[in-house]
């Protein structure tokens, strides 16, 4: 039977989270330049240091060119022509939540985000979940603050870590992702303007997962958020970070960085769930997801895991990856990369192999419908000084219609012959009969595909955090609506 | 319960069922049988109303209610289960989830509330029992690296959880053991009710020494050619296709 005529992408799907607040917010004066870095220094009452290293950074990211190696395409981006910061406008900064603006509070209610402590208390899970909340380019609560200080954590927005830990910040920020790492992290060093910061003392397991949510409110702004996650030696913590937007005409650039540092026999698990805004149906808005995250093994036995689910933005550009320093450290990439209508999603990992006996587990899977591209993109490196390091990487491909397309792109490079590496590749089409099979069981035609799906990427989703997993397969089937037929 | 008419339908421009009619009254079992590549297997697609396929002439009753312009899922909650000849891999998704997806989504459709997550669990438990299958089935990915025999238990087990009121069962028998014949042959008797019929595509004789049907047809080149009692399976069986005019196409 042909696929074609019976899984035809009428492509109708819905964004719910396009909404708008409206609140008044504090902007920096429009376009790029070092007035625009100091600026933002300015309002988040920087120390010196601060500001010498974004105008560094800033020095920079002007000699550099944008990356044209990706398959997505896009009009030059005119960095003049968007704000770099936005705040909604306290009066004063709000000491609790009672004092921040109601406006906000329905915003994340709205978006299903537990800002309030007590709140999850309530809920049927009684597993507590500590929230950071991003609101355009400024952090607006954080919770179980006091419980997770009595345990030595730090959980807090970046800019404040910056006024209350500036030795852990000097000393960790920027030495996994250096400044000219690349053309968008060197922007996003210039002119970040909040995101979380973790610290977790040696020996202390994290008793509940910590979280940030990311939303972009304000119209023609850019987000660059900051990220900088360090577990010291026997540490563990669990990490998830959710973001969406509103749906605006207008492609809007979302440049984050994010760190993490992992020393002897630590783990971290970073887990992300995207869902920025991934414009209409016709390739029309949506937000341009230029990102860098990069973990280090810096210590032995260290373990760094990514798990992603990729679901929006209209273009993707994304490769979190692992620096396994330590001997016998682990890193880790699960990935879901799911593309509809006009989206474009390069997304993928880099695994570098320093240490002996490191080891490191790629599983990637990538569904494209409508007339999305979705590439995998890997690099799997084995220095020199990696003896008995081993890669596994599987990725596989659904296609969910004839107009859409898969890559794989793999790099290997090995300089150590003791080197093992095992890579597997599959592309499927969901099969009519499967579809067939489901729907003569009773499931309408949009089900059947959220579970076949779902299946494809179990693997992956039985990764995420518990509480995720759930939200996570209910996106799956959301991203894809409208693409069966 | 199912009344066919007249019913032409072909796939990709070639004309498979050719004038079938069929008449399958409440609460009894009929058997099909007929060669390969008579358009069982299509009849029952058809049935379920799987896509790719024109119907030019005819019409398919259930319950005196039209099955042709319903979607799959429509016809699934009105009642109707097939039971697959080759049933489908569903890789990463337990057989548990997708029997309980499938029950709420009938359940749904009727305007039921969703099935109480420990009564699911009781009946999916009985009902794998009954049929042989191992906790461990459950949990594993629909059909995905199951042998043949165990997809066909699958299959009824599928049937006994949903409660068909019309089940066509496509060769359900065929790669079987002795004892799994048995098994399912059970299965389908006790479900057999007043209310309930059956139509059971079979190319052996042995099943219906089990399960007894109330009329065997004989099928070639996409309809109905004979029509009788139990002992036209037992001709069949001593006397092949000829005994029926039918000349077997190589
Ligand atoms: N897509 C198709 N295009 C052309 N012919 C098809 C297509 N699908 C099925 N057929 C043909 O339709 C005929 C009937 O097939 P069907 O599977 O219904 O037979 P069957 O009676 O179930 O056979 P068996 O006993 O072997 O299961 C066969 O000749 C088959 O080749
Ligand atoms: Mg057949």
């Amino acid at each position: 039977m042909s696929d074609n005529a019976n899984i035809h992408a009428v492509i109708d799907a819905e964004y719910k989270y396009g909404f708008v607040t409206d609140i008044e917010s504090d902007r920096a004066p429009k376009g790029l330049n070092e007035d625009t870095v100091r600026f933002i220094s300015a309002k988040k009452n920087e120390p010196a240091w601060m500001l010498a290293w974004r105008l560094q950074a800033f020095a920079t990211w002007q000699r550099m060119k944008t990356p044209t190696w990706a398959r997505v395409q896009f009009p030059p981006i005119d960095y003049q022509d968007a704000y770099y910061y936005a705040a909604p406008k306290q009066k004063i900064a709000p000491q609790s939540l009672d004092e921040v603006d109601p406006e906000l509070l329905k915003t994340y209610e709205k978006l299903g985000i537990p800002i309030r402590e007590q709140e999850l208390l309530a809920g049927v899970a009684p597993k507590k979940i500590a929230v950071d909340a991003v609101f355009d380019s400024v952090s607006v609560a954080t919770t179980y603050k006091k419980e997770l200080e009595a345990k030595g954590i730090i959980f807090c927005s970046f800019g404040e870590a910056v006024q209350k830990h500036p030795d852990l910040v000097k000393k960790y920020l920027g030495s996994v992702v250096p400044v000219a790492d690349n053309y968008f992290a060197a922007l996003n060093s210039a002119v970040f303007t909040d995101g979380s910061f973790v610290f977790v003392p040696k020996g202390v397991r994290c008793p509940m997962e910590l979280s940030t949510y990311f939303r972009i409110n304000a119209e023609n702004t850019g987000q660059f958020e900051r990220t900088l996650i360090i577990a010291d030696d026997q540490s563990y913590v669990s990490y998830l970070e959710g973001c969406t937007a509103p749906k605006r005409d207008d492609n809007q650039l979302h440049a984050a960085v994010v760190e993490l540092v992992a020393h002897d026999d630590a783990e971290i698990k970073y887990s992300t769930v995207q869902n920025w805004y991934p414009g209409d149906k016709d390739g029309k808005g949506g937000i341009y997801n230029f990102v860098t995250k990069r973990g280090e093994c810096r210590g032995a036995r260290s373990k760094i895991s990514w798990t992603q689910v990729e679901t929006g933005s209209a273009i993707t550009w994304k490769y979190p990856s692992c620096v396994l320093k330590g001997d016998h450290s682990v890193g880790e990439f699960y990935s879901v990369a799911i593309a509809n209508n006009c989206q474009q999603a390069d997304t993928g990992t880099k695994m570098i192999h320093l240490g002996n006996h490191t080891r490191s587990t790629i599983i990637s899977k990538g569904i494209s419908a409508g007339r999305a591209q979705n590439t995998y993109r890997g690099l799997v490196k084995f220095a020199r000084t990696a003896r008995h390091a081993r890669n596994r990487t599987q990725c596989d491909s659904m296609l969910i219609g004839n107009q859409c397309g898969a890559h794989t792109v793999p790099y290997i490079e090995s300089r150590q012959p003791s080197a093992s590496v095992e890579h597997e590749a599959t592309t499927a089409k969901i099969s009519e009969e499967q579809l067939f099979y489901c729907r003569q069981r009773g499931l309408n035609a949009e089900e059947a595909m959220t579970l076949i799906v779902n299946g494809f990427c179990r693997e992956v989703l039985q990764q995420l955090p518990m509480e995720f997993a759930v939200e996570a397969q209910k996106l799956v089937g959301i991203s894809l609506e409208g693409s069966v037929g | 319960m199912l009344e066919i008419t007249n019913l032409h339908a072909s796939i990709d421009g070639k004309s498979i069922l050719q004038g079938y009619n069929l008449s399958l009254p409440a609460g009894q079992v009929h058997a099909i049988m007929g060669p390969n590549g008579s358009g069982k297997s299509t009849l029952s697609y058809v049935l379920a109303g799987r896509d790719g396929y024109d119907i030019t002439e005819g019409d398919v009753q259930l319950n005196g209610e039209t099955l042709l312009p319903l979607a799959p899922e429509e016809r699934a909650a009105r009642g109707l289960f097939l039971g697959m000849q080759y049933p489908v891999e569903i890789p990463g998704v337990s057989n548990m989830v997708f029997l309980k997806t499938a029950l709420n989504a009938q359940r749904r459709a009727k305007g039921m509330n969703e099935l109480d997550a420990v009564e699911f669990l009781q009946n999916i438990k009985t009902a794998a029992q009954q049929l042989g299958l191992s906790d461990d089935m459950l949990k594993r990915s629909v059909n995905t690296g199951f042998s043949g025999g165990e997809k066909k238990r699958n299959e009824m087990l599928q049937m006994l959880m949903l409660q068909p009121t019309c089940a066509v069962l496509d060769e359900t028998d065929s790669g079987l053991d002795v004892d799994a014949l048995k098994v399912i042959a059970n299965a389908i008797n006790a479900m057999r009710a007043p209310t309930r019929s059956f139509l059971i595509i079979t190319h052996y004789q042995r099943l219906l020494d089990y399960v007894k049907p109330d009329v065997v047809h004989i099928q070639a080149h996409g309809k109905i050619v004979a029509t009788g009692g139990p002992e036209l399976a037992h001709k069949l069986e001593a006397e092949g296709y000829k005994a029926f005019g039918i000349e077997q196409a190589a």
